[in-house]
């Protein structure tokens, strides 16, 4: 292991500070412009800090949650992040009430989807979580109920529309994630993931095909992704496990964290994988592919401590993995590391 | 969120409420007939059937002045009473070491061994009151019921739920700053060494598997930290060795000063802009006028100051006056029915032009007299 692959760069003030909540980071790169957007949740708002890449500027905006005017404090949102189509960014906000889609800085909502919300209180929280883009047209949403709501978007404009409601599984969703490698060969589309840790794997198109469903082990799988078909799947127990998402074979199981995983992100094109906990940690590994043997392999390469913190976003803030944000419960600012 | 935080919130900070009550009113020399009362009648109202079947409702967390609010009540359901500098000390140090509780809890359900430890302790309170204890009883009963088919993804949510709700506090307490628990800028220390929790590996092997599941390789990688193996489990029925120490009494008698806390002025304010809601007014109606409430007899009725000395307590109530905007308290000093239903009623008032979004066709101005007609029929 390289203990001095990265080193801490400054951090990014944010208005407010971060909430528990999975995969609370999202960042988009903007190279035309020289600037990463990046978005951490705060209850019922989201930050959005847009910074230059000389370090120079940094400007703020806060999103509110839609309704939170409504009744109590009950519009609390679940996860915010970006969807890279081919010609729009979307920013894509999941609430206790729906989903707001904006365009990527932040500054025009041009969807609302309410979520059907049952007539007397259920014991059963309603909300939304889980955002990936797939292919070149499609945004999914996850429900608490186990649903998964496929939104059609068009090049430009807000005609954006409801194509599929796919009902597989039983429990909340808790991530779902694209095939991210960019590699058009690659069967499987997406992979979604719930509270009991089953896995889908999805084809998409007019109709999305469920091609494997991968079993859980009674374990929340808080995190998921999908690169080079190998899903890569994180815990509540704090393991890390690769599969084939065809066919479900698992290729390698990591005892990798302590405590509950928040976070796993990948650098499609150099193969690392970062991975966050509540027990304080990131990690960075490395994958390797080898077709001949159809066998992954899973590397570790560096630790980080981010001391007396829940960690509950981690995301690498370039393709390459040459430098990765943190964000942890009740902190405000953005953590962030550089390659030496 | 979470639709089941309620029962154990009221069961985590009012058991913290009693355990700090219990300390100051022995630091103060309080006759123990009082003391007992004042544990009985508090707990009385805590576990009164009506009052946990109001919690148990699936419902979302109150707000911070809500919670705030049914808190001070409880306090004042005895004939001690509290003045607002110590109310305020109180409530923070009961949230405060919820909220170490909750950052401590190693898996998400062991939030249920912590509220258990609560239970446990408060059962020995009124352990000669069979009345009360039965109540208590009855409702450790009903919570196991309700919280042990919960899924670990449901735990996970109810404390983040709950975690969202204590975000940005960081009130120092001094007993947690001693024991190096908790840092001079009042974030908690997090360690990274110990035993794992139940159901997690110790972190540092890889595991490689080929296409038949067989494994074929496996090695170590360097962690950080220095865990052990997971201890064993803590009982979740209603009497058994707990294991886990989080959630126990950690006041003594003996060391008074424990009861000390200081804001860092760097927190936020008050993240919600709006009064209470219609809705949540109502629920708070009906959870404050369930509870017994005392006479105000000043012959009999005692004060418990959560200061060292009552100028201590002065001081303090001046100066709050002036600063902190993230408690705005609705002030219950007082215990007559109708005082509380004045005070609701002028919240209710504070309605008036805001947007109406219910589908109640009733204008702003009935919003009081409906709250008190409720609370006349209870």
């Amino acid at each position: 292991m390289a203990s001095n692959m990265y080193h801490k760069e400054k951090s990014i003030q944010m208005k407010s500070s971060a909430s528990a909540l999975y995969n609370n980071l999202s960042v988009l790169r903007i190279a035309p412009r020289s600037l990463t957007y990046f978005t951490v949740v705060h209850a019922n708002m989201v930050n959005m800090v847009s910074a230059s890449w000389d370090g120079l500027n940094y400007s703020h905006r806060q999103l509110q949650s839609k309704e939170a005017n409504v009744a109590t404090s009950s519009s609390l949102i679940m996860q915010a992040a970006w969807c890279v189509l081919p010609s729009r960014d979307i920013l894509v906000l999941t609430s206790q009430k729906g989903i707001q889609m904006y365009e990527s800085d932040g500054s025009i909502m041009v969807y609302w989807h309410a979520l059907d919300t049952p007539e007397t209180q259920t014991a059963q929280a309603v909300f939304a979580r889980g955002i990936a883009a797939v292919r070149e047209k499609y945004i999914c949403v996850g429900i608490s109920s186990g649903s998964m709501l496929v939104f059609d978007v068009p090049i430009k404009g807000s005609n954006i529309t409801l194509s599929e409601v796919l009902e597989e599984h039983k429990e909340s969703i808790t991530d779902l994630a694209s095939e991210c490698s960019g590699s058009l060969e690659c069967i499987a589309d997406m992979v979604s993931a719930d509270d009991s840790g089953n896995l889908c794997v999805w084809k998409s198109g007019e109709d999305f095909q469920l091609l494997n469903k991968i079993p859980g082990f009674d374990m929340s799988c808080s995190s998921v992704k999908l690169w080079k078909g190998t899903v890569v799947a994180g815990y509540g127990t704090g393991q890390i496990r690769l599969y084939e998402a065809v066919t479900g074979i698992v290729h390698a199981e990591v005892n990798a964290h302590a405590r509950w995983i928040y976070s796993l992100d990948i650098a499609p094109f150099s193969g690392l994988l970062l991975s966050a906990a509540e027990d304080s940690l990131v990690r960075v590994w490395h994958l390797t592919m080898t077709p001949e043997t159809n066998s992954v392999e899973i590397v570790h390469m560096y630790n980080e401590c981010v001391t007396d913190t829940q960690i509950c976003g981690a995301k690498f803030c370039d393709g390459d993995g040459y430098a990765f944000a943190v964000t942890g419960y009740d902190l405000s600012e953005i953590i962030r590391y550089t390659q030496v | 969120m979470s639709m089941r935080t309620l029962p154990l919130v009221f069961i985590n900070l009012g058991g913290e409420m009693l355990y700090i009550l219990d300390q100051r009113l022995q630091t103060q020399n309080t006759a123990d007939d009082n003391t007992q009362k004042v544990m009985n009648d508090i707990i009385a109202t805590m576990f009164s059937k009506a009052f946990m079947e109001e919690l148990l409702k699936p419902q979302d967390l109150y707000s911070n002045r809500a919670l705030r609010t049914v808190l001070t009540r409880l306090a004042h359901a005895s004939i001690m009473r509290l003045n607002p500098a110590s109310m305020d000390r109180l409530y923070e140090l009961m949230v405060m070491a919820f909220k170490y509780q909750l950052l401590l809890c190693p898996r998400p359900r062991d939030l249920l061994i912590i509220s258990y430890n609560h239970i446990d302790a408060i059962r020995e309170f009124v352990r000669d009151t069979p009345s009360v204890l039965n109540q208590v009883d009855e409702t450790h009963r009903k919570i196991i019921e309700v919280y042990t088919p919960l899924s670990d993804g449901e735990f996970q949510l109810l404390r983040q739920t709950l975690l969202i709700f204590l975000q940005d506090m960081h009130v120092r307490v001094s007993l947690f700053l001693k024991d190096k628990v908790q840092n001079p800028n009042g974030r908690f220390a997090l360690s990274t060494t110990g035993p794992v929790p139940h159901g997690t590996e110790v972190p540092g092997l890889i595991r490689m598997f080929s296409g038949n599941g067989k494994e074929w390789k496996r090695w170590e990688f360097p962690t950080g930290g220095s865990y052990t193996s997971s201890i064993r489990v803590g009982s979740f029925e209603r009497f058994g060795d707990r294991v886990s120490r989080i959630g126990t009494n950690m006041y003594s008698v003996t060391q008074p000063e424990e009861t000390h806390t200081s804001k860092n002025y760097s927190q936020k304010a008050n993240s919600e802009p709006n009064p209470l809601a219609k809705e949540e007014l109502n629920l708070l109606a009906r959870l404050l006028g369930g509870m017994k409430v005392q006479n105000r007899n000043t012959e009999t009725g005692f004060r418990v100051n959560l200061f060292a000395t009552d100028q201590e307590e002065e001081e303090a109530g001046a100066s709050g006056a002036n600063g902190d905007q993230s408690f705005q308290v609705i002030n219950i000093q007082a215990t007559q029915d109708v005082q509380v239903n004045t005070e609701l009623a002028r919240i209710a008032g504070e309605f008036t032009g805001e947007p109406e979004q219910t589908e109640s066709p009733e204008g702003p101005s009935n919003k009081g007299d409906d709250l008190l007609a409720m609370m006349d029929e209870l």
